[in-house]
């Protein structure tokens, strides 16, 4: 038995960008399917927390979109697509007005207009945010304004697992329902990918079990490209204590907000890595400078540092920092009103991903488009806190534009054979009919193990080709997973595909990530520690062909020298004021030896 | 190296230390703790308890024994999850019978002295899917039928609204739709009253809209019937299990009761209503409060 549908625009994932571009297909008149792999709401979008950088100029009047263009591009490492980050800056501020015209409430100014907060290597205050909380507010009023959009069909807990082609278009979707194991197929004259990124390869990851890559490996196995994989976001403060909580994000608004990095001698250390922004210098260095502390021996009793906010006071913690003294106080027992909290990098999100074409976000398949952070581009070798909840607007809304067209004018109404969605579904259903084989939670910890050994922060060309030894034994390995049980509400049958989704996404990690002999952005090689001038005029891109997985330079489109002046110059430091003022008075009295934090 | 604040020149580059190993060598927090997971396991057609020893990491949340079972015992546990950090509130069960998320309880912390079990199982007030996880899809569909936020006709954003204008409405916004509010309230889980009550939840979010300084829409007619707010008899049993400590009685479901009761029995607007007797949209639902009334309609 099956679920069978058609439709205009099949949207795969709903977080923001899957939900904006809903949203945006229905608007142009299309009727479209979505399909969420957990219940509507619940997406990764929810987690983020800091902002959503626009430059409204409503606390700072002075900025720009081109201070964002400029600031963006330069956190990127320069690797990022102009046209991609040029749109971004212009259109992201209609956005979150739209978001406010839909219903969401955000931190106020004193005058009554949108708040902006600080954040790194953002040049002014740019994050209109909602205390800590700005993914949830995203989400729900997106979520809102999709449910009572005319034309939408929601598929939630739906895993859709393969793109089915017609000819050399992709025309649709196929995968199965979570809870009952019923096999899915969708006919689509247009596909949106917005499955969001991948962690989950990663030991510590802020990513929940939905950050498996799925996107981008379906979209892989369709003949799309894969760009930019080398780029992985280590988020420089995740908890670290208790063990179940490691990994989770601690926000950069803390720091925003005025916090202090401070090492086991009380030391503010991010002066000496980055003596202008200091604690808001841009993620790739701020993490690097953590791991660089922890592993000299400077580092806090379970091996992170100290993030320190106390001088704040209880009341302005409280306020704009809710969901963190919640998160502390539950689950590490820690008052961070009164105590500093212990911090280390943790994986967080992914630069990479499906390349896309600037303005109609199409992949290079016919039918397929891609938003969000399954896409690659805008962010470069880096990303910036607080545009990836824009960009999962601007770009989502784009994407459901451009398909929505696309679906229109297509003609033929496109007809994937039956056959393609019957091969994958007997791959899914295989590891249940084996009796004895691979556990497919071992695979997957094995895979962690491999990641977090070889390509996580610190990466040389050893290490990541064993990496990928081990990627490709695990990959032979994978054909033979057993899985006990029905299909029904089944974690082991579920994790079973996402392993393999898993390994490709991995493979591209690594293959990538060796043929980039420089370091940029996230990626930090020991044996290759500058930047390759050479290497700055390309991106890496994957393939699928015939054979191993390739990956090749593709230079990068040239800068129009009117932009590129908006690169030229220094990122000013916004914010870093409260910080300065806390550390200032604290150098005047006596450490405590352990925690650094001056009481 | 000396560390200090201001020992390196500002200009300074980092020292080019070469970490001894590519990853952080984490303290795993072994313990020689062991708890009795107790779990619900079955489906629709029925279940039954089982239980799982499960050795104890330090700060371990229920939600991790649940995990390790999965990898060590039962690899077909079905458990909903998905940030592990009290964001989403997909994770909700009940623990020792009391609802909560399972990514933010610890096992420490509800462990039965005396024999060192945990009793996990499904939320009770829904259907059941599989093991913990239950069909919550009936809230959703009550959600399509509240409408939606709807600011004045040509009231465009940006709104210029204060702090002080947005807080009440801020707190509800923080709602992660976990629906342990609705799984706790006593007219949905004794009462089954689902269909003529929207439960906790949705009077939250009924509030966040009333309550928003530029929503003009009318939801009380919808309160008052199809909603059920009245019966809801403030026994604040769903503000207590709020993971995000949202005050839903006191801050929405009250202020929402007293709403109505303003409109329907203020003895002034009574009077008001019997000397200008007008003929009242959706069968004899009132006007609209403090605003002066229109046209009658038809």
């Amino acid at each position: 038995m099956s679920l069978e549908l058609d439709t205009d625009v099949l949207v795969i994932g709903a977080g923001g960008a899957g939900m904006r571009a809903a949203i945006a297909a229905a608007e142009a008149g299309c009727r479209v399917v979505v399909a969420c792999k957990s219940l509507l709401g619940k997406a990764h979008t929810v987690m983020a927390e800091g902002g959503i950088a626009a430059a409204l100029g409503n606390v700072d009047v002075e900025d720009s979109w081109q201070t964002h263009f400029g600031d963006t591009m330069r956190g990127g490492g320069m690797l990022n697509n102009w046209r991609m980050v040029e749109l971004f800056c212009r259109e992201v501020i209609d956005r979150v007005i739209e978001l406010e015209q839909w219903g969401a409430v955000f931190s106020r100014t004193a005058r009554g207009s949108i708040s902006q907060r600080a954040f790194g290597a953002h040049s002014w205050r740019r994050l209109a945010h909602i205390g800590d909380r700005t993914g949830l507010e995203l989400i729900r009023t997106c979520q809102d304004k999709l449910v009572h959009t005319q034309g939408i069909t929601l598929l939630m807990e739906t895993t859709l697992t393969r793109l089915l082609r017609d000819r050399d278009r992709v025309a649709g979707a196929c995968g199965y329902q979570r809870d009952t194991g019923t096999l899915v197929l969708v006919r689509a004259r247009s596909v949106v990918m917005a499955t969001g990124g991948w962690g989950r390869m990663y030991r510590i990851t802020s990513n929940s079990w939905e950050g498996t890559g799925d996107g981008a490996a379906m979209a892989y196995q369709a003949g799309a490209e894969l760009k930019d994989m080398e780029f992985v976001q280590f988020h420089p403060t995740g908890m670290i204590w208790p063990p179940g909580a490691r990994g989770l994000l601690v926000t950069e608004a803390v720091r925003g907000e005025g916090g202090l990095l401070r090492n086991r001698e009380g030391e503010r250390f991010m002066v000496r890595y980055d003596p202008i922004k200091r604690e808001l210098s841009s993620r790739d260095v701020v993490a690097r400078s953590i791991f660089k502390e922890v592993q000299a021996g400077r580092g806090s009793p379970h091996g992170g540092v100290f993030l320190d906010i106390t001088h704040r006071g209880a009341q302005a913690i409280r306020r704009a920092l809710p969901s963190m003294v919640e998160q502390f106080e539950s689950l590490a027992g820690v008052d961070i009103t009164k105590e500093a909290m212990e911090v280390a990098p943790t994986i967080h999100y992914t630069m990479g991903g499906i390349n896309v074409e600037a303005e109609t976000a199409a992949t290079t398949v016919p039918g397929l488009f891609a938003a969000g952070e399954a896409a690659a581009g805008l962010h470069g070798a880096n990303r910036l806190g607080g545009n990836s909840l824009g960009d999962i607007l601007v770009f989502g809304k784009r994407a459901g534009e451009a398909a929505a067209a696309d679906a229109r004018e297509l003609a033929r109404v496109p007809a994937p054979s039956r056959r393609q969605a019957e091969a994958e579904w007997r791959l899914l259903r295989e590891p249940l009919e084996r009796a004895d084989g691979e556990s497919p939670y071992g695979l997957h910890r094995e895979l962690q193990e491999a990641m977090q050994s070889g390509a996580a922060i610190a990466r040389t060309e050893t290490s990541l080709r064993e990496t990928l030894a081990t990627i490709l034994q695990l990959q032979e390995r994978a054909a033979r997973m057993a899985v006990a049980g029905g299909p029904a509400y089944n974690p082991a049958f579920s994790t079973a595909r996402d392993v393999r989704f898993m390994l490709t996404v991995s493979e591209a990690i690594v293959r990538a990530g060796v043929e980039r002999r420089e370091s940029r952005g996230s990626q930090w090689r020991l044996d290759h520690p500058d930047r390759d001038p050479e290497l700055g005029t390309v991106n890496l891109v994957a393939r699928c062909g015939a054979g191993e997985m390739a990956v090749q330079p593709v230079p990068l489109p040239p800068l129009p020298a009117a932009l590129r002046r908006l690169t030229e110059g220094e990122t000013r430091v916004a914010g870093t004021a409260l910080a300065d003022a806390a550390d200032a008075q604290a150098r005047g009295r006596p450490r405590s030896p352990s925690g650094g934090v001056p009481s | 190296m000396t560390a200090g604040p201001g020992a390196a020149p500002p200009q300074a580059p980092p020292a080019p230390e070469q970490p001894q190993s590519l990853r952080i060598a984490y303290d795993e927090g072994v313990t020689d703790r062991v708890a009795t997971l107790r779990v619900w396991r079955g489906d629709a057609g029925g279940g039954d308890f089982c239980d799982f020893e499960v050795p104890i990491q330090e700060g371990m949340v229920v939600l991790d024994a649940i995990h390790w079972i999965q990898a060590n015992r039962a690899p077909d546990l079905a458990c909903r999850w998905n940030c592990k950090a009290g964001k989403c509130g997909s994770c909700s069960a009940e623990v020792n019978g009391r609802p909560a998320l399972l990514c933010k309880t610890r096992v420490e912390a509800v462990t039965r002295p005396h024999d060192r079990v945990v009793v996990v199982e499904p939320m009770q007030a829904f259907p059941i899917v599989r093991d913990l996880v239950t069909d919550v899809s009936w809230n959703y569909e009550v959600n399509r039928r509240i409408q939606p936020f709807t600011p004045a006709a040509g009231e465009t954003a940006p709104f210029v609204m204060t702090e002080a204008d947005i807080t009440r409405v801020e707190e509800q916004r923080r709602c992660i739709e976990c629906f342990l509010c609705q799984d706790v309230c006593h007219v949905l889980r004794e009462h089954r009253a689902a269909p003529r009550f929207f439960g906790p939840r949705f009077m939250v979010r009924l509030a966040s809209l009333e309550m928003h300084p530029k929503d003009v829409a009318d939801r009380l007619p919808q309160l008052r019937a199809e909603a059920g707010l009245g019966l809801c008899n403030i026994t604040k049993c769903c503000t207590e299990v709020c993971p995000e400590h949202i005050r839903i009685t006191d801050n929405a479901i009250i202020p929402l009761k007293e709403r109505l009761a303003d409109r329907d029995f203020d003895p002034l607007r009574a009077l008001w209503r019997r000397l200008r007797p007008l003929p009242m949209a959706g069968g004899g639902a009132p006007h609209r409060g403090a605003e002066p009334e229109g046209p009658a309609p038809r």
